[in-house]
């Protein structure tokens, strides 16, 4: 019954028109990298938008051909599963400002000939659903059942029905929060210092020198990815368990937990870009949809009319339950259609990339109802 | 009538109702269906929270008894306590806050001072088990049981104002019985209530 979808393969576009950004400046001929899973059906009314996180791209599901790992969100989009491809046309695209092929720093700038580096644009989750309203366009969805996201992908869920309310059916919430708190801006920022003072970022042009800022990106990864797990998870999985019998008194990695991270910061360098990192990560601080209304989120919420539904998860203190019921309360104070889960899980923030049963029942409920 | 034909029969049609420890959603489904009213319900069973997600239903999981203060003063039209209040740690205080929340509120009871229940705990000497008492002591979830004589007194002490009462035999239906000596005959009441 829950089967992979299988071998897939990344597909293209040009996003017609012109992009306006919230900065001021503006994008065009902006090249999309996506996947999709499952069918469209005759009238195009089964068609579900996922929205990937900080680190995320368009390789949501299935495997690549002679490759192992599976896209990241595998565990719930799926023949029989949570959001249910025998059902359901699934589209994940790899957001503007991504390393994984769509436009973003990494690209070449027309205007000017050479890549964009440091000077990208700064993009906003604004501007990220402006830009997937431009991809539903190009792929014929006039609305979308639904638009589906886990952190800074409940965010864009969350800001899809407040933009386009008569193109969107449903949407799903999870593990989001409706603005970063102080502490969240923190660690944000010590990932972006990490980064910015590694020498061989040389101001962004880093593709110029052929150094890429690894150790920059490890570290802000390192600290990024504590804040994904809770202390429980941690707990369980390494204690203070140590990689040899005894204490060497040394500065190597003695803990189990700190070869962990090394190891996820290293892998993480390897495949991600540092102007990417610092891009989303500057994305995550500014949004706030209530900025624009004296901080009354209620009335942000004001021209939603979609379904939605939210969910946390008790263990996260990234985006702990208390962030994801400020949504919801300000949802019904909105008295909007909302429906609300916490779920009991772990695994911390990255909670949501599990398939837990009560969380995938309530999702593949709430899609299917 | 039975209990949930005579919400119907309370609660107007067009009504934004919140239905507290609204279980599967039986009574909001009927409401949203045939009286066309905007409902939302507070649970923190996960299967019954599904059941409602599957029915289209919108569902807050929600502890009752960690506070209601999310929803704001007079914000529904009907708020309904059915069959829950026995299971809150502070009945009063959630009947305060049910009237806060609620122009008019529901608030259904199981009665302790039911016949069967008095017979049951005379003759057995055991804590009543009933068809509307039907767990143990030991495995029942209700811990604020109470007749219908305390729940009046707990709304007089408390300026809460009783605007209807009905009274339902075992079977659920009105009895000319449980109307006439509803604390002896009646196995549940059903009172429309107001600040």
């Amino acid at each position: 019954m829950n089967e992979s979808v299988g071998i897939v393969e990344p597909k293209k576009l040009t996003l017609q028109g012109k992009l306006d950004l919230e900065c001021g400046q503006s994008l065009t001929d902006i090249e999309i990298v996506y996947e999709t899973y499952g069918n469209l059906n005759q009238d195009s009314s089964n068609a579900i938008l996922i929205c990937h996180a900080l680190s995320g791209n368009h390789h949501a599901a299935g495997i690549y051909e002679g490759e192992k790992r599976p896209g990241w969100w595998d565990s719930l989009i799926g023949p029989g599963k949570a959001i249910d491809t025998n059902k359901f046309y699934v589209v994940c695209p790899n957001n503007i400002g991504g390393c994984h092929g769509s436009l973003g720093p990494s690209s070449i700038n027309k205007e000017t000939g050479d890549y964009f580096g440091p000077d990208f644009p700064i993009i906003t989750v604004k501007d990220w659903v402006r830009s997937q309203s431009l991809l539903s366009d190009s792929l014929g969805i006039e609305k979308w059942h639904a638009v589906v996201g886990g952190s800074l992908g409940g965010m864009q869920a969350l800001e899809w029905s407040r933009l386009f309310p008569d193109k969107i059916k449903k949407a799903g919430i999870i593990a989001a929060a409706p603005k970063l708190s102080a502490q969240n801006i923190a660690f944000n920022e010590v990932a972006r210092q990490a980064i910015l003072n590694d020498p061989d970022f040389a101001a962004g042009r880093y593709l110029d020198t052929g150094q890429s800022p690894k150790q920059g990106l490890k570290l802000a990864r390192m600290v990024g990815h504590i804040t994904y797990l809770s202390e429980e998870a941690m707990k369980s999985k390494f204690g203070r368990d140590l990689k040899e019998e005894k204490l060497n008194f040394v500065y190597d990695a003695e803990f189990e937990i700190e070869s962990y991270l090394r190891y996820q910061g290293d892998v993480f360098s390897e495949n991600f870009d540092a102007n990417t990192y610092l891009l989303m990560t500057k994305l995550l601080d500014y949004f706030d949809p209530a900025d624009d209304h004296q901080g009354d989120l209620a009335k942000a919420f004001e021209a939603i009319e979609a379904q939605l539904l939210v969910v946390s998860f008790t263990t996260d203190w990234r985006f702990a339950p208390e962030r994801s019921r400020e949504i919801v309360n300000a949802l019904i104070a909105a008295k909007k259609r909302v429906s609300y889960l916490e779920i009991d899980s772990p695994h911390g923030h990255d909670s949501f990339l599990f398939a837990d049963e009560d969380y995938t029942k309530g999702l593949s409920s709430f899609l299917e109802n | 009538m039975d209990t949930i034909e005579v919400i119907k029969n309370w609660v107007e049609r067009n009504s934004e109702v919140l239905d507290l420890g609204c279980g599967d959603g039986e009574i909001l489904k009927i409401l949203s269906t045939e009286s066309e009213s905007t409902v939302i319900g507070v649970e923190i069973n996960q299967e019954d929270i599904n059941s409602c997600i599957k029915s289209g239903l919108n569902v807050i999981q929600q502890n009752i008894d960690e506070g209601l203060e999310n929803f704001g003063d007079k914000s529904f039209d009907v708020v309904i306590m059915s069959q829950t209040i026995q299971v809150l740690k502070e009945p009063k205080k959630a009947l305060m806050e049910v009237t806060r929340i609620g122009k008019e509120s529901i608030v259904t009871i199981p009665n302790f001072g039911f016949l069967s229940t008095r017979l049951s705990l005379l003759f057995s000497g055991k804590m009543p088990v009933t068809g509307s008492l039907p767990k143990n002591w030991h495995e029942t979830d209700n811990i604020h049981l109470c007749t219908i004589k305390d729940f009046e007194i707990l709304c007089n002490e408390s300026s809460i104002n009783i605007i209807e009462k009905r009274f339902f035999n075992s079977s659920g239906n009105e009895s000319l019985l449980a109307k006439i000596s509803p604390n002896l005959f009646a196995a549940t009441a059903m009172y429309k209530i107001s600040q």
